[in-house]
């Protein structure tokens, strides 16, 4: 009992943040944030089941997402016209459903060849399919999408889901149970054989799999549960878009399960709550924001390969051994600076971009009509870079000794 | 209806050749290399860019010789710089690079040229029409555009097959391992093959960007077209590069330009349905609607009956 | 910058820790704590991506005339003043949706958004079903732009006012003017494949049938929107079906590449559009589009009919020399909102959508139009005008090339039914 429940502590953990959260953040922004991340991470971690899990490189993880999500809404447009009576609880249900027939059809010829073939017909079908997506409009509403309302059908004791932070805490429930079969299949043997054929189909093939066979079964898997968080989507907003299937979607799962760190199960999930904050908390900072994106995106592909949770778990020897004391120092020593650079390198960008005369920036009212203020700028931003630079190498010392033998293989 | 074939035909060559500027590059990248160059495309924006802004003070004929020399040291400065240093953790993470080249250019091109549409316009020199047809003029500039496509892909072939460069470019595209081996600098070959054919996207930018608009959106219009080109030519064949782009340049300006669609074959067939049929959509379709599908309609047919493409000899 | 609810909100052990760290410090740094609270209102249109420039003149324009008219002056309601809010919506609806919620967070119940009759149909929606649930906090939609009828229609709401004609009043207006030219016998119809595109075919077909059935449509062509490389094919088919004219509602980068094109394959005919003018559009057709390019559009033109107009072009235009006043239906909608709520002396928008139903208005430009009642339609008198640099006295993107006026119908004149049948909340 005990042992059960320590291993599923960190899953009680989990369900209660989930929960927990909107107690903390409770503005009616928090809660559509906290809406977003609950649908972000489902789909980031039906993403690195292909990806992350059978190395299967997509380019067309909305379609799925976006299907079971315009079949949700019309769910809930059959049960506004009492069509169908069913509580809308069950919505995400036919949301995967659909994911996962689209998953069988499409997988049944997309997955005989992994590497570039699959990645290219991913792309293909996406394309297509969000194009046709305009052309038929009577399913898909053309470019206004269509639109249900999620008030009608039978109350689930007395709530009626017309506020968000209900339909929070149903979208956070669905993303607790997601998340824990997307675990669950990882630990089962075609969890393990995707991971097999990922790395050597031949080898797979050598004892008795067929590795087109393992590269399907993630494929329906990982379609159903994209077809789960289109089914949360559609919950949540009440409507949907073709803008949900095509490209710009899938290329940001896969920016969110690359950031958040392919090779591990929390990695899609840190990105996904990373890339939703600065979705929405950056833009209302500046309109610059999508520019910082690209360049945080940029230096994370160069300098974190791993993402967010590579990262994390680099430290791990120094964390069993208790070094870890030994690097706070020459992190705050590179950190500081570090920080330092960027923010002068942001006010550099904005006042160049800015037309106003002052330009309220942490406190300071800049000019950037002066070149005193872009002089100073540059200066302290010279001084920060050099700071950085001359305090690597002994961040670098201390990282050696903190993780010296026994040296773990990094990659 | 000739005249309507006849115009299809030639804009259909226009844009393949356009488009095989871009693909032939791309292809070479990708063949060498095996990275899938995603930000092929905004390569060939920057072009148009760069043209646009020195041809302002310096008239066209300058940008057209300089915006893709800046084009390719700049491509080659990326490969240098950031993609051989993501090479070692493997080809998902060069892609996602090139993806998230992709999207920063694009916004840093906002931020320097603005958002709104730039004013690039054709050279007076060009500015006539070549011929007229029908009462339809076929202006210089198009006529000049193709030129420099053709005469690009005769250079192109030219050195791939005469010169000695040429040859270690197509033996490392087949083997890179043993060109490797052979004492041949690999990296530096990478990185002038990632030069030369950003620079040709560049200078494809430049010959395009005043007819096809100059505008932040253009990469993106252009940019998956370009893959699928590719892909359908096969990989590492230059030449099925060339007759991919063709193909799918001719098939666009085809399906416009033809006005057939669900209506006629149906009625052909003698069958027919009210407005209110729930498939309405599918019926009423027509080909010019669907047009801008075709290409990736043809690129899952091809990957799924012959996934090495036309002319490819390699499957990965 | 803007502080955020999001992290005013936050229960109190936490709201020590931040306020420890200095965080909170940070992030709510400006809360302005001035006796009069400002009024706000969102601006909610593309301010980046794709349609930026269109979305940021927009909000140039809203903030230049609020601080013109207003704040400059001592603010509104006895000393409050206006304070705007941006909100980016990249023109796409999901972001609409995410954006309108910030708008209810920060309390905002006034929301402009002109770009994307798409987006304005999230938006009349998503607002429908907020002020149905949540009575008492109920937001208004002022629409200065989006001209799918079905807004004022079929789909109308008692909180949503448009400023702009709808695309029906203007292709009614706009086909009269094509049905008196004699020799347009033919007539070709291009468009965004999209709802707007649609309705523009639909209609002008329908209309040209009533008033001139001897006018032939000799093409009714549909391009995916913003996905066309060329245009030089569609050109193609336009040339060789003779047509004596060319309509499109295409906006952005398709309207200046059809232009072009058409332009470039030396066709000479009249090309008749909704949005071919300014964001850089202006400047690019140049000297080819003279006398070719047409705009029907609400309002005036050069020459501008009133001295007072004329000074507001040129101190907007010294405030933002590389902006123009390219929907001077942004301050009408301003202005008429500004009335409002002093007449009621209250910013709740019910009051106010109560004071907007039939109030009649003098624009800066010196005409009266009129919101009606029965649909929130604004009627106003519409304009016909042309691309050109003779006469022009107010320029568009810098370039000498600008729209003046050729014809002009009266307020009167534009007047429309409607099938709208308004539900009306009860208070």
């Amino acid at each position: 009992m005990m042992a059960l429940l320590k291993k599923s502590s960190i899953w009680i953990a989990f369900l209660i943040a989930l929960l927990g959260l909107p107690l903390l953040f409770d503005s009616i922004l928090a809660i559509s944030i906290l809406n977003q991340m609950a649908i972000a991470i489902v789909f980031a971690l039906s993403y690195n089941m292909l990806l992350g899990q059978g190395g299967m490189l997509s380019f067309g993880h909305a379609v799925y997402f976006g299907l079971g999500g315009f079949l949700s809404v019309h769910a809930l447009m059959l049960i506004e016209y009492e069509t169908m009576v069913f509580s809308i609880l069950w919505i995400p249900l036919i949301g995967g459903l659909f994911g996962l027939l689209a998953g069988i059809f499409i997988g049944s010829f997309s997955t005989r060849k992994a590497g570039t073939v699959f990645a290219m017909i991913s792309l293909g079908i996406g394309e297509l399919i969000a194009a046709s997506s305009l052309i038929f409009s009577s399913f898909f509403g053309g470019e206004a999408g269509i639109s249900g309302d999620r008030t009608f059908g039978p109350t689930f004791f007395g709530f009626d889901f017309a506020q968000n932070i209900e339909i929070y805490y149903v979208a956070a429930v669905w993303a607790f149970i997601a998340t824990l079969f997307m675990w669950l299949f990882t630990q089962t043997p075609a969890g393990r054989m995707a991971n097999a054929v990922r790395d050597n189909p031949e080898r797979a093939e050598f004892i008795g799999y067929s590795s087109r066979k393992v590269r399907f079964i993630s494929f329906c898997a990982s379609g159903m549960f994209a077809g789960i968080a289109g089914g949360l989507f559609a919950l949540n907003y009440e409507f949907i878009t073709e803008e949900n299937l095509n490209a710009a979607t899938s290329g940001r799962v896969l920016l969110m399960a690359y950031i958040g760190g392919l090779g591990y199960f929390i990695g899609p999930i840190i990105g996904a709550v990373v890339l939703t904050l600065m979705n929405s908390l950056l833009s209302n900072y500046s309109e610059l924001w999508m520019l910082y994106l690209g360049i945080m995106f940029l230096l994370t592909v160069m300098f974190l390969p791993r993402g967010f949770a590579g990262f994390i778990m680099m430290h791990q020897l120094a964390w069993v051994r208790g070094n870890m004391k030994m690097l706070i120092k020459p992190y705050i020593i590179t950190g500081i600076p570090a920080l330092l650079f960027a923010l002068c390198a942001i006010a550099l960008i904005e006042m160049s971009h800015t037309e106003d005369e002052v330009f309220h920036y942490l406190g300071f009212a800049l000019n950037p009509a002066s070149p005193v203020t872009w002089i100073v700028i540059l200066a302290i931003a010279g001084g920060a870079f050099y700071a950085v630079k001359r305090s690597f190498n002994q961040l670098n010392d201390a990282w050696e000794t903190a993780n010296a033998i026994p040296k773990e293989e990094e990659s | 209806m000739l005249e309507v074939f006849i115009f299809a035909t030639l804009n259909g060559l226009v844009t393949g050749f356009l488009l095989f500027m871009l693909a032939s590059g791309l292809t070479l990248i990708f063949s060498m290399m095996g990275v899938l160059n995603f930000a092929h495309a905004s390569f060939y924006m920057l072009g148009a860019y760069f043209a646009y802004s020195l041809s302002l003070y310096f008239g066209f004929w300058t940008g057209l010789i300089f915006a893709p020399l800046i084009v390719g040291t700049l491509g080659a400065l990326v490969e240098r710089y950031g993609l051989r240093k993501v090479h070692a953790s493997g080809h998902v993470a060069e892609l996602v690079f090139t993806f998230g080249l992709a999207f920063l250019i694009e916004e840093s091109i906002q931020f320097f040229w603005g958002r709104d549409t730039k004013n690039y316009q054709t050279p007076d020199l060009l500015d006539f029409p070549l011929f007229t047809l029908f009462g339809q003029e076929f202006s210089a500039y198009r006529g000049f555009m193709m030129a420099i496509s053709i005469g690009i892909f005769i250079a192109l072939y030219y050195v791939l097959t005469k010169s000695r460069v040429g040859i270690i470019i197509q033996a490392a595209i087949t083997h890179p391992q043993t060109v490797s081996n052979l004492g041949h600098n690999v990296p530096l070959i990478f990185m002038g093959v990632f030069g030369v054919g950003t620079a040709l996207a560049g200078l494809a930018g430049v010959i395009a960007g005043p007819v096809l608009t100059t505008f932040p959106g253009m990469a993106t219009v252009l940019g998956s077209i370009v893959f699928v080109i590719v892909i359908i030519g096969g990989l590492g064949s230059l030449a099925g590069a060339f007759i991919a782009s063709l193909l799918i340049g001719l098939l666009q300006s085809y399906a416009i330009a033809s006005d057939v669609g669900m209506p006629d074959l149906l009625s052909l067939l003698g069958i027919s349905f009210d407005r209110g049929h729930p498939l309405n959509d599918l019926w009423t379709m027509n080909l010019p609607q669907i047009a801008p599908v075709l290409p990736y309609l043809l690129l899952v047919l091809v990957l799924i009956f012959r996934p090495t493409g036309l002319l490819g000899k390699r499957e990965e | 910058m803007k502080k955020i609810q999001f992290f005013t909100r936050l229960s109190s052990p936490l709201r020590k820790l931040m306020a420890v760290t200095g965080l909170a410090s940070l992030l709510v740094l400006n809360s302005t704590s001035s006796a009069q609270e400002p009024v706000r209102i969102a601006f909610m249109d593309p301010l980046s991506g794709t349609f930026a420039s269109v979305g940021n003149t927009g909000k140039t324009i809203l903030e230049f005339a609020v601080d013109y008219f207003y704040n400059s002056k001592g603010g509104i309601l006895g000393g409050r003043m206006i304070e705007v809010v941006p909100l980016d919506n990249k023109q796409s609806p999901n972001e609409t949706q995410l954006q309108f919620r910030r708008a209810i967070s920060e309390e905002i119940q006034i929301i402009f958004q002109g770009n994307s009759s798409a987006v304005a149909n999230t938006l009349n929606q998503t607002i429908s079903r907020h002020n149905r649930r949540n009575p008492g906090q109920e937001v208004l939609q002022i629409n200065y732009s989006a001209v799918d009828p079905i807004l004022t229609e079929d789909n109308c709401s008692f909180w949503h006012f448009r400023f702009d004609a709808h695309a029906n009043m203007k292709l009614n207006i706009l086909t009269d003017y094509i049905a008196a030219d004699p020799n347009i016998k033919s007539m070709y119809i291009i468009g965004q494949d999209y709802s707007f595109g649609q309705v523009v075919s639909d209609t002008t077909i329908k209309l040209l049938n009533e008033k001139r059935p001897d006018i032939e449509i000799v093409g009714n062509e549909f391009h995916p929107i913003g996905q066309v490389k060329d245009f030089t094919p569609y050109v193609t088919k336009i040339v060789s079906s003779g047509a004596d004219a060319v309509i499109t509602g295409n906006f952005g980068a398709d309207m200046v590449s059809l232009a072009r094109s058409i332009i470039d394959s030396g066709l000479d005919i009249p090309i008749y559009t909704f949005y071919a003018a300014y964001d850089g559009i202006t400047a690019t057709l140049g000297e080819s589009g003279k006398g070719k390019i047409r705009l029907i559009h609400n309002g005036v033109a050069n020459p501008l009919p009133t001295e007072e107009r004329k000074q507001f072009n040129r101190d907007f235009k010294i405030a933002h020399p590389n902006n123009d006043i390219t929907q001077p239906r942004i301050v009408n909608a301003l202005q008429m909102v500004v009335k409002a709520m002093e007449e009621t002396q209250s910013t709740d928008p019910y009051d106010i959508a109560l004071a907007l139903e039939d109030m009649r208005f003098t624009t800066l430009g010196g005409e009266e139009i009129w919101m009606r009642g029965e649909d929130h339609q604004i009627f106003q008198q519409l304009s016909i005008s042309v691309h050109t640099d003779e006469g022009v006295e107010f320029d568009a993107d810098n370039s000498g090339y600008g729209l003046v006026t050729e014809y002009q119908v009266p307020l009167e004149e534009t007047i429309v039914e409607s099938s709208c049948q308004m539900r009306r909340p009860r208070r």
